[in-house]
């Protein structure tokens, strides 16, 4: 271009390329560093998931109290035993006050075998984990794996998965091999029971109040302020509120005695309904705002039509607002309950138990749930300890990815249902 | 005798159209109720652990030893914790929080973007409690080899804060992407009618215009790392320390918090009152930080109206 | 450094006169504008003149603001465009793989349909843009200079420090061309730079357009047939076929193409009978 070769404003055409170089040089840099970014992003992701299946999966080295070999000649595994060795096991080597528990609570000649294996490796075999390898460790540290087997007399490695049937559906144990999550599983839907039914239809009515109701006020606009406010305030605040309220001041109503009497009093107030209630404080300022979300999206002719009709206001509500954003409703309330599914901190707050092998059995058992499961287990530094927090995270993933994908499965359907309508 | 009129077009009492929206207010003024709950638990249990003999409020506030057992109530040991993970998680999560948002908003093409936002979603919806065993299994074994095993202890504030970064990385990503989408077209277009790159157009026309809703968006995660519990509390440590050093375990307000009512506490002790008492400092600490965050917001959403 | 006074730059001081040569500036040689599948513009050739106004008029969707953004590569920011054909600026073509878009825009300025003043103070606004091009003049001297010639100095020259934002419709359009004029372009690209203004800030525009033409070449975007033929020089009309693509029906000088249309469309289209 012609005049660019001579002198500008802008000073020659070389300096003129040169700064271009420069300038192009420079958003060059930080492209690669919003790339950069963004894959750290997805790297942690991966790494995030990575370190949860790895402890799920590998080889842990176990030791025996007494080796099967030595119960039967010959038999190296428990498993290999057949019905009348596994009876006779079963009655010479348990100790007398265990043998008399089982033959009381069901007589060993009428159990099946499966049972009679767990029962003998439970109370006979006694075999304890020495040390554990993650999925990738298993891969690659054989040697470390055989060196240790070398120096600890007697273990054995066994690949395993630590997620298995008999996990999910096992009691709460301190034998990490034998411990299982049913409990806290129970106790999470039960949890989930209660939050949904304290805090949906509240939160529901909030919104309709704030949505289709409420003049632009001072008072109404302070009710929308505190409930931006509201959901972002800690979690472990509300512990402390559900603490002080619902464990201490509503004891009587909580631990259920004002109906029952002297029920099961070890509670003490920290109960499943305690903790319901508390998650559905958490999440209440959650749904009003995802409801008022799907309020604001329900076009104005549609209550206007009503109205035109006849219609009081809620019956234009009811009859034409409602049905239109239901689904969405939903969806919203799904996603503040999976918030409240993983949510751990306030529950230790208000003092869920932390060990319990009994399932709940109503809103006033004491009750322990998937997070605060995977918070002690987590906690504790023994190797399989981490194996079966990593089980129990996946356990609770998978749940919140049901919930999750039902949200997300109920979207789609109403995108797709209003694009055939439009 | 007098014969009542209804004029054709009376007004209706309608009663139960009023109860109802009587009920549904009742049900918004429920809030209202909460937030008084939480300001008057709080302060009520607070006022009682500062009457206790053994506590004072000067010393509480500015004494570098808390120790329950012995009767040493200085709170900063715990403050300077929540801070320390607080900010290691800030210099993680804006930054990279930043860029993301920057990449999806101004670089990605729709199928990029169409693959990322998932990931971002489903890295939001992870529970925090996951977070914290990334922490004690990953992140702090990854601290310890690359700064030595002597350098670096089992538990540390830097490990629990880089997770926490992690954890507000994608709200960060989220929220300031909608602050810089929310910067008219126009601005982008004018900036590069002058000939400016996408680099300067992005750093010196989009992301000034959009800077308040980007303060906004930062507030609120620094307000989220320091309530932040399940994290510090698998992986920062148990047992306030008073230390700068990030490698070192010390247990921040919301850990102490936990370890606390998580162990069979009574009530009406001293232990039990001060769990009361670091709430409502976290309390006005995330309550004001939100606050500044939402006018803020504000003020930013009326700029572009 | 540079030697050359900015206002040596700004305003050459030689005279425009009609008996010279007309200039060619930007060359279109059989544009074809596309966004992913579908063809916005077809064929598009003629010729812009150096200091002249040229309009570009037609119904909407018939492609006019779309060839504009094309002539600075402005289409480059709409996803899935693709371009076909020539545009050759001084001889050069504008989508030659060597070409970096970004020098372009100095180059060839451009004035958009809303007044879109960046967030920041007058002076900023003006100043943004030379800075980042590596301008290497007095700053002052450059803001005050690019404000006068967009008739704006008299009015913000006691404010250079207020935002923008709080400047009138009309006064922040003249902001946005002061600031474009300040990376001293050759060409200006305004694109119904009027349309959201008020009759009197659009009478002031006009007026400007006609002044900044002794310095710059100005195609002009405008619904609006009496504004083309009050300030251009020439006009091209823009139609659109039924497979809704653009295509360039007549160009001449607009006082031929007013008063003595070639074709039918051309003479419907400016006594009002569609648009």
């Amino acid at each position: 271009m012609n005049d660019m070769n001579g002198q500008t404003a802008f000073g020659l055409a070389s300096d003129v390329s040169s700064l271009m170089e420069k300038r192009r040089r420079n958003g060059l840099v930080w492209h690669i560093v919003f790339i950069f970014s963004t894959t750290l992003a997805v790297l942690f992701l991966i790494l995030l998931v990575f370190s949860i299946i790895d402890s799920v999966f590998g080889y842990a080295v176990l030791i025996n109290d007494v080796e099967p070999s030595a119960l039967v000649a010959g038999k190296e595994s428990v498993t290999d035993f057949n019905r009348a060795e596994l009876e006779n096991v079963a009655r010479t080597r348990l100790s007398a006050g265990i043998l008399r528990r089982v033959e009381y609570d069901k007589p060993i000649a009428e159990r099946s075998d499966k049972d009679l294996v767990s029962l003998v490796e439970e109370y006979v075999v006694k075999p304890k984990v020495l040390k554990t390898w993650g999925f990738w460790g298993s891969l690659t540290e054989r040697k470390a794996i055989e060196t240790y087997i070398g120096e600890n007399e007697g273990s054995y490695a066994t690949f395993r998965s630590w997620l298995t049937p008999s996990f999910i559906m096992a009691d709460q144990s301190a034998d990490p091999l034998r411990a299982g999550i049913r409990t806290a599983l129970l106790g999470s839907l039960w949890i989930i029971l209660i939050t949904f039914v304290f805090a949906f239809p509240i939160g529901v009515g909030a919104a309709i109040y704030l949505q289709e109701y409420a003049v632009d006020n001072r008072l109404n606009r302070m009710l929308q302020l505190n409930i931006f406010n509201l959901s972002a305030v800690p979690s472990i605040i509300y512990g402390l509120l559900g603490l002080a309220v619902f464990v201490r001041f509503m004891e009587p109503v909580t631990s259920g005695s004002f109906i029952m009497g002297t029920v099961d009093n070890t509670a003490n107030g920290r109960t499943i309904l305690s903790g319901g209630m508390t998650l559905g404080l958490l999440v209440l300022p959650i749904i009003i705002i995802n409801t008022q979300e799907a309020l604001k999206a329900v076009p104005d002719t549609l209550r206007m039509s009503a109205y035109g009709v006849g219609a009081t206001k809620w019956q234009t509500i009811w009859y034409q607002v409602l049905p239109v954003s239901v689904d969405r409703i939903l969806t919203g309330t799904i996603l503040a309950l999976s918030r409240a599914l993983g949510e751990t901190a306030p529950l230790v707050v208000i003092g869920a138990s932390t060990f319990i092998s009994v399932d709940p059995s109503g809103i006033f058992s004491k009750f322990t749930t998937l997070p605060i499961q995977i918070y002690q287990w987590s906690a504790r530094p023994q190797g399989a300890y981490r194996n079966i927090a990593a089980a129990a995270i996946v356990s609770l993933l998978i749940l919140l990815l049901l919930m999750n994908s039902t949200a997300i499965y109920t979207r789609d359907k109403i995108t797709k249902k209003k694009r055939l309508e439009a | 005798m007098k014969i009542a009129i209804e004029h054709p077009f009376g007004k209706k009492m309608r009663i139960h159209e009023r109860l109802i929206e009587a009920t549904l207010f009742g049900f918004a003024l429920l809030s209202i109720v909460i937030t008084l709950g939480i300001a008057i638990i709080l302060i009520r249990e607070s006022y009682l652990f500062f009457s206790d003999p053994e506590v004072e409020l000067w010393g509480f506030l500015t004494g570098k030893e808390w120790q329950p057992m012995i009767g040493r109530f200085g709170f900063l040991p715990l403050l300077n914790a929540t801070l320390t993970t607080s900010v290691i998680a800030m210099a993680l999560g804006i930054p990279v929080g930043l860029f993301v948002a920057v990449y999806l908003s101004e670089y990605a093409s729709d199928k990029t973007r169409g693959i990322l936002k998932p990931v971002l979603e489903v890295l939001a919806g992870i529970p925090t409690i996951v977070y914290g065993y990334f922490a004690l299994t990953f992140m702090t074994p990854l601290l310890r080899s690359i700064f030595g095993m002597e350098t670096v202890q089992i538990y540390n504030t830097a490990s629990a804060g880089l997770v926490i970064g992690i954890l507000v990385l994608p709200m960060i990503a989220t929220m300031a992407e909608d602050a810089i989408g929310a910067v008219p077209k126009e601005l982008r277009l004018a900036a590069y009618a002058l000939g400016g790159t996408k680099m300067e157009t992005t750093f010196k026309v989009v992301i000034p215009a959009a800077l308040s809703g980007l303060s906004a968006t930062f507030l609120l995660a620094l307000s989220r790392a320091i309530g932040e519990t399940m994290i510090v509390a698998l992986a920062a440590g148990a047992g306030p320390n008073l230390t700068f050093s990030p490698f070192e375990a010390a247990e921040t307000i919301t850990g102490y918090i936990v370890r606390i009512s998580g162990g069979d506490v009574s009530y009406n002790s001293v232990d039990y009152n001060s769990i009361f008492a670091l709430g409502l400092i976290l309390f006005l600490i995330t309550f004001t930080l939100n606050m500044i965050s939402r006018k803020i917001s504000r003020m930013f959403h009326q700029e572009y109206e | 450094m540079n030697s050359l006074s900015l206002a040596q730059v700004l305003q050459p001081g030689v005279e425009q006169s009609e008996s010279q040569v007309k200039k060619t500036v930007l060359k279109l040689e059989h544009v074809n504008i596309h966004y992913g599948s579908f063809q916005a513009v077809k064929d598009a050739t003629f010729d812009i003149y150096e200091k002249h106004v040229t309009a570009f008029i037609g119904p909407s969707g018939c492609g006019k603001s779309t060839v504009l953004r094309s002539i600075n590569r402005m289409n480059d920011m709409i996803r899935g465009s693709w371009i076909d054909g020539k545009i050759l600026f001084n001889g050069h073509d504008l989508y030659d793989e060597q070409v970096d878009p970004v020098l372009i825009r100095r180059r060839i300025g451009m004035v958009f349909q809303k007044p879109n003043p960046f967030p920041k103070s007058i002076y900023e606004n003006i100043a943004w843009g030379a800075r980042i091009n590596g301008f290497k003049g007095d700053y002052d001297e450059l803001v005050e200079q690019s404000l006068r010639q967009a008739a704006l100095w008299e009015e913000v020259k006691d404010k250079l420090k207020q935002n923008a934002l709080r400047l009138s419709g009309g006064q922040q359009q003249r902001l946005c061309i002061a600031r474009t004029i300040a990376v001293q372009p050759e060409v200006i690209l305004m694109d119904e730079p009027a349309s959201a203004l008020d009759p009197i800030a659009t009478g002031r525009i006009e007026e400007l357009i006609l002044e900044l033409k002794n310095n710059y070449t100005i195609v002009i975007v405008t619904h609006n047939m009496g504004q083309a033929s009050r300030v251009s020089d020439h006009t091209a009309f823009f139609m659109v076929d039924d497979k809704r693509t653009g295509y360039l029906q007549e160009y001449a000088e607009t006082e031929q193409l007013f008063l003595n249309p070639q074709h039918r469309k051309t003479e419907e289209y400016i006594s009002g009978k569609f648009g």
